[in-house]
């Protein structure tokens, strides 16, 4: 190994960069041992390991890990002999995709014009005056994580906040915090 | 499946439609704003109260799409008597189920807008929240089950490709959309016929129709409910756009963030290929057209077409300088035919009816109905669809009830971070892409937000620069630096920490952004902040600190 960026090692020997991974196990054996890596390796199999089906098959991995983890990163990037800065630098240029968790459970606050018209920063400011959470934070034991997304569509029921999966239409900013605890036990 | 088969189906399903052995239908709103206003266990709890009462064999309950006023839901409507009831709970379905079905009377403090208009129209009809209305790309969302194909065909589904692959040659198509004189309802209001005829003179072996779903503008949800609604209008426009232009495969692209029009529209390509009105030999006819779902992964670029079709080949989504046109060279290089969401959900009736009778709808340079979606701070938020040329002040007061709290109007803001705001003193203008332009700002996909008092212009404008900022996909200068710059700028304004020096270099850096950026991003970025700054300058003067 002659350097390292966040994210790759460069071999010097081979002459090629090589994802950083975390875990013990070969890439090639991951499907055996993590049944979240069977379906990705699934649906490699379905999109017939085409190149293009790249950000068809990260979305599989994203939502089967909660994020995308480095190891199953590399592993995708040589199921589809693609060049790691290829896949990388698509990684990070969309908002789907993280590198890092989320947290075991989300809130997702609507920032999109009609919340923002009916106060979506008041939401936030509760959030953060009551969990100490900003947008983009995730508490330090992994339990919950404050997102903001650019607008959901449900712009009828403004302001909306998304509690994991489920809408919450019309959140007064004041009762956040306890929908929250409701939504997860008290943090 | 062959043509006669299809007649067969349509004919036996009219057929079961009128010896209907229901005497009543309610459709229950099923479109996202309604679920998550919990339409879901009000369907559960209506279909238990049926079927305690006995009334199976009598009453049909159907899911639909959306019905329009979002904000008031969960919606229910029964059939065919019209009566709309809003924010049903599960505790008053008991009351509504006796007195409707039973007493044959409506519950008059429980209909549509009852809480807010001194009298509700007890025939939906009626109210003037409909009537104003005229729905064609909406038809029949909230009328159907968009889960169920045969639900589409009653009501003269897949009649349209029917009409084109045997009545029709691509030309007479292209033709007929030309006449209809339908722009593009993406924002940019291109002739789509133009553009058909375009793609159409390409030679070329392969060609790719691309339905653009990728709605991102925040405060728009207009794609988002026709896909949810009728999926199946979309890809028949999309089968007939197919064979205008001789291409055999579609992608539609669609945002992420849409979970249930995913879900929809995919089920919509399943049943429509099993029936044989997608797929090899559509009909028994020698076209063949398939269709596949790319799903965005948030990117508000990815808007753009150039961005989009590099998305679709698994890139990064950014943008490239056009010419090339996609219509020469796009997807995988080949002649590539790109329109939005609801200019598909247009062409089916286009064929239908004919192009002349579309193009007498609206206004003369604008043809047909817009959709849009209305919020902020109004009374009805929710969907509507009117003619082109409806004014301002027809859209926020006969149809959206009012500003609420009956607070004053200040100002609607059109076309998302694209577009701009119009003021109240020209309340009267009339929604067609011209006028709007002549006033700063532009038609753009629909979103339409509507603002009191309570809203800083100002801050509107940061609020937006934000936006592109953040956006920005950082190929070209002017826009990746720009944006920050003027975000910057306005930020400082809204600290009441700018001087008059800051306040011009935000003009002039306005233009230059809008004039040197290479995509619709960067070029229409500014357009927020110059809107504001043209109908609100007394807001940025006011925070201004003078220099010593």
């Amino acid at each position: 190994m002659d350097f390292e960026l966040p994210l790759f090692l460069f071999n010097k020997n081979a002459g090629e960069f090589y994802m950083k991974s975390d875990t013990a196990v070969p890439v090639k054996d991951m499907p055996k041992t993590d049944p979240r890596m069977k379906l990705i390796a699934a649906k490699l199999k379905k999109e017939s390991f085409k190149p293009d089906a790249l950000i068809e098959i990260l979305h599989t991995a994203q939502n089967a890990y909660g994020y995308l983890p480095k190891e199953v990163l590399s592993y995708i990037t040589k199921a589809l002999h693609l060049p790691p800065s290829r896949v990388y630098s698509t990684v990070t240029f969309y908002h789907f995709f993280s590198l890092k968790s989320k947290g075991e459970h989300t809130c997702l606050v609507c920032t999109g014009t009609a919340c923002y018209v009916k106060g979506a920063q008041a939401i936030l400011n509760e959030i953060e005056r009551g969990l100490g959470l900003k947008a983009g934070q995730v508490t330090a034991d992994n339990k919950l994580g404050v997102q903001v997304a650019r607008c959901i569509g449900a712009c009828g029921l403004a302001p909306a906040v998304v509690l994991d999966d489920e809408v919450q239409a019309k959140v007064a900013p004041e009762e956040i915090v306890q929908k929250i605890n409701a939504k997860i036990g008290t943090l | 499946m062959n043509r006669q088969d299809l007649k067969t189906i349509i004919y036996a399903e009219k057929k079961k439609e009128e010896t209907n052995k229901y005497k009543h239908k309610i459709c229950v709103c099923c479109g996202a704003g309604c679920i998550s206003s919990g339409s879901e266990e009000v369907m559960k709890k209506l279909q238990e109260e049926i079927k305690t009462r006995g009334l199976e064999n009598e009453v049909e309950v159907i899911p639909t799409g959306c019905m329009g006023p979002c904000n008031q839901g969960p919606l229910m409507k029964f059939l065919p008597e019209y009566n709309i009831y809003q924010k049903v709970d599960c505790s008053n379905i008991a009351a509504i189920v006796q007195s409707q079905l039973i007493e044959k009377k409506p519950i008059e403090d429980l209909l549509l807008f009852a809480d807010s208009r001194e009298k509700p129209f007890i025939d939906a009809r009626d109210d003037p929240y409909f009537k104003k209305q005229l729905k064609i790309a909406l038809k029949n969302c909230g009328h159907i089950n968009p889960e169920r194909i045969e639900d589409y065909l009653v009501h003269n589904g897949y009649l349209a490709l029917d009409k084109v692959l045997f009545e029709m040659s691509p030309e007479e198509v292209i033709a007929e959309v030309k006449q209809s004189r339908i722009r593009g309802r993406g924002g940019a209001g291109y002739p789509a016929g133009l553009k058909w005829e375009t793609v159409y003179k390409y030679v070329n072996d392969q060609k790719y129709v691309i339905c653009n779903g990728d709605e991102g503008d925040p405060g728009a949800f207009m794609d988002r409910s026709v896909l949810e609604g009728n999926p199946h209008r979309v890809l028949e426009g999309m089968a007939i756009a197919g064979y205008a232009i001789g291409a055999n495969k579609g992608y539609a692209y669609i945002r992420g963030e849409y979970p249930l029009a995913i879900k929809r529209f995919e089920l919509a390509i399943k049943q429509a290929k099993k029936l044989g009105l997608l797929g090899n030999n559509i009909l028994g006819t020698t076209f063949s057209f398939d269709v596949e779902v790319r799903i965005g992964a948030g990117a508000f670029v990815c808007g753009e077409e150039t961005a989009l079709i590099a998305s679709i080949e698994g890139k990064r989504g950014t943008p490239r300088p056009r010419p090339p046109f996609p219509a020469e060279s796009g997807l995988w290089g080949k002649p590539t035919l790109i329109n939005n969401v609801e200019t598909f959900a247009a062409i089916s009736p286009i064929i239908n009816n004919g192009g002349e009778w579309y193009s007498e709808i609206g206004t003369p340079k604008s043809a047909g109905t817009k959709v849009f979606a209305l919020a902020g701070k109004i009374n009805y938020a929710g969907l509507i669809e009117v003619p082109m040329g409806t004014t301002l002040r027809e859209i926020v007061f006969d149809i959206g009830g009012g500003i609420q709290n009956g607070e004053e109007f200040k100002a609607a803001q059109t076309g998302g971070p694209s577009g701009g705001c119009i003021p109240a003193e020209h309340l009267d203008v009339k929604m067609d892409y011209e006028s709007l332009v002549s006033l700063g700002s532009i038609m753009g996909s629909g979103g339409l937000i509507i603002m009191d008092k309570s809203s800083d212009m100002v801050d509107v404008a940061r609020f937006f620069m934000e936006f592109c900022m953040d956006e920005s996909c950082g190929k070209c200068v002017p826009c990746r630096v720009g944006t920050r710059m003027m975000h910057d700028l306005l930020q400082k304004i809204c600290d009441n920490k700018a001087t008059q020096i800051d306040l011009d270099r935000l003009e002039e850096l306005a233009v230059y952004v809008k004039e040197t950026s290479l995509c619709g991003l960067g070029g229409s970025a500014p357009n927020p902040l110059l809107s504001t700054l043209r109908h609100f300058r007394k807001e940025y003067e006011s925070r201004i600190v003078q220099h010593d």
